[in-house]
């Protein structure tokens, strides 16, 4: 496996353990942040944060992988 | 004359004349029809997938699931951002080892990774089964939404077949890209009328979100917090759906499909990484369903909450726009399903289970009189049994999430056989159906599709290293996708 592809695995793996591993300890109202109940909060958290983990991610792949983007014009 | 209904009437009316214009310079053949040539770009791709994902269900259903079952709506929010997260990783890949073999369809791409026809048609025929539940559904929220929204003046029935046919009408025309440019109105519709009550009514009724999740933490705070006001929905059940709905969501043969639809497979990873900004929509539809809580409490159909706060809240040409808004909703989605539905018949049920001879023009040739089939059919069911589709909906997603395993490790494990993944996904459908049929769903608190999901996992990968040796031992030792990567898009 290239390293690229691995470090993008590594932060894939993010959003699982926030969205499903997680959720036992978050499922809760208080505290309320910004008028939403914590558990409301948190997801959304998470879901407004995946889109910069995997760009993050895809950065890494593009730093560390040099083949397979040949054919991607 | 009702304002609302015309409305309705003139937006349905546009977006097919849009759906059919949209195709009028191709050169229809299957490449075009089913794929768009491969040649969309970002934005074609991100209406395509966003048309995908937003359907009636998310107007009427996730406000509804909010209302009245509460917080385990919240899996929504999550599913979807686990499934484009695994669309990162996966889909650049399949989008590749379609674009090497020229594939249209989810069959097509287990018939070339396996070698094997009898199990593209068990594919092609678990997808139109799935398909035809979910359609349905769609055709009974459009009916129901304009029905409501035009104050009863188009009955659900009317509605269902006008906006069906038309839609049917640009799918035989144009094909997927038809779908797509209709999508451009949907979005813009969609997203004006969630933002407009999702926003509008807490405000109006409460001041603003905090004060109206502050009045809803003291009436019901049991309401906000996992199982919710649906007593089997708790953590255990929410993790199990969401791995499930996640894994499989890009399962489904139209999803799948569409991938194939892109000009590049960049494009593809930079969609994977916007699509999570559009759950945002979602959360204001569960406002709305909140604030009706309040406001409306008591009602016996939670799938009523929206249009009932809407018609409360705003003007009478508003509950048309919405009604607009959930007709076009419907509609592209539907397109969609209809388009795959018909090439997985023709392709490869037809062509791959009985006539390998046929050629591509027979097979678009036969794709598009399937249109007129199915067209056919789903109105028939929707118009003289509109119920008795509904329960197999639950079948429908449990059953593509099956393909699952069959897709990962066909990418990514070099020993895995056609035996293993055939062996794993009838162990899998059958443990889902026996579960649901015998009333044991969740199981243990897990969802029962995800049940038949490890069990699928764990017998594909068990027959498999049972079975060897690997698919590649003809082709040299290496994943065709590593090939591929190798050589730069060639074998």
């Amino acid at each position: 496996m290239q390293k690229g592809t691995k470090y993008a695995l590594i932060l894939g793996a993010i959003p699982f353990a926030a969205l499903v591993f997680a959720l036992p300890l978050v499922n809760r109202i208080r505290p309320v942040i910004l008028g939403l109940p914590f558990i409301l909060f948190w997801i959304l958290s998470w879901v407004m944060l995946t889109p910069l983990i995997l760009f993050i991610a895809y950065l890494l792949e593009r730093k560390f992988n040099n083949s397979g983007e040949g054919e991607d014009k | 004359m009702n304002i609302a209904l015309v409305i309705i009437l003139a937006v349905i009316l546009f977006s097919a004349l849009l759906g059919i214009f949209a195709g009028r310079r191709e050169k229809m053949n299957l490449e075009n029809w089913t794929v768009g040539g491969r040649r969309f770009g970002i934005i074609l791709i991100w209406l395509l997938m966003a048309g995908e994902i937003y359907t009636t269900f998310t107007f009427l259903g996730a406000s509804g699931w909010a209302y009245s079952k509460g917080a385990p709506a919240f899996y929504i929010l999550i599913y979807g951002t686990l499934a484009y997260t695994i669309s990162f990783f996966i889909l650049p890949a399949i989008w590749k080892i379609g674009k090497r073999y020229s594939l249209h369809t989810q069959p097509d791409f287990f018939i070339k990774i396996y070698n094997s026809r009898s199990l593209g048609v068990f594919v092609a025929l678990i997808g139109v089964f799935s398909i035809l539940p979910y359609l349905q559904l769609q055709l009974a929220g459009l009916g129901f939404i304009v029905e409501v929204a035009s104050n009863g003046v188009i009955s659900s029935n009317l509605a269902i077949g006008i906006s069906f046919i038309l839609t049917c009408t640009f799918v035989y025309t144009s094909g997927i890209k038809g779908a797509a440019w209709v999508s451009i109105i949907k979005d813009i519709m969609m997203i004006v009328a969630v933002v407009i009550v999702g926003i509008g009514a807490p405000l109006i009724y409460f001041g603003s979100f905090g004060n109206m999740f502050q009045t809803l933490i003291e009436k019901m705070p049991e309401h906000l917090v996992f199982p919710g006001s649906a007593p089997h929905m708790n953590v255990i059940w929410v993790m199990s759906t969401v791995l499930l709905t996640g894994m499989g969501f890009y399962m489904w043969p139209h999803v799948f499909g569409s991938a194939f639809s892109a000009k590049s497979e960049k494009i593809i990873k930079k969609n994977a990484i916007i699509m999570p900004f559009y759950q945002i929509p979602i959360l204001l539809i569960f406002m709305v369903g909140f604030t009706a809580i309040l406001v409306i409490p008591g009602l016996e159909n939670g799938d009523m909450a929206f249009l009932t706060l809407v018609n409360k809240t705003y003007p009478s040409w508003f509950m048309g726009f919405v009604g607009a808004a959930g007709a076009v909703t419907a509609m592209v989605p539907s397109a969609i399903l209809v388009l795959f539905a018909s090439t997985l018949l023709a392709k490869n049920v037809y062509q791959a289970g009985f006539n390998p001879k046929a050629s591509e023009e027979t097979v678009l040739r036969l794709s598009r009189f399937m249109v007129v089939v199915i067209t056919a059919l789903a109105l028939g069911l929707a118009l003289f049994f509109p119920n008795e589709l509904v329960p197999l909906l639950i079948f429908g997603y449990d059953g593509v999430s099956q393909f699952f395993p069959g897709v990962i490790l066909g990418l990514f494990w070099n020993r895995v056989t056609k035996t293993g993944v055939f062996s794993g996904l009838i162990a899998g459908i059958s443990v889902v159906v026996c579960l649901i049929v015998a009333g044991k769903d969740p199981f243990l608190g897990l969802n029962a599709g995800f049940v038949g999901l490890v069990v699928n996992a764990f017998v594909a990968l068990s027959i498999s290293i049972l079975t060897g040796p690997p698919r590649y031992k003809l082709r040299g030792k290496n994943l065709i996708i590593k090939k591929i990567q190798k050589n730069g898009g060639s074998l």
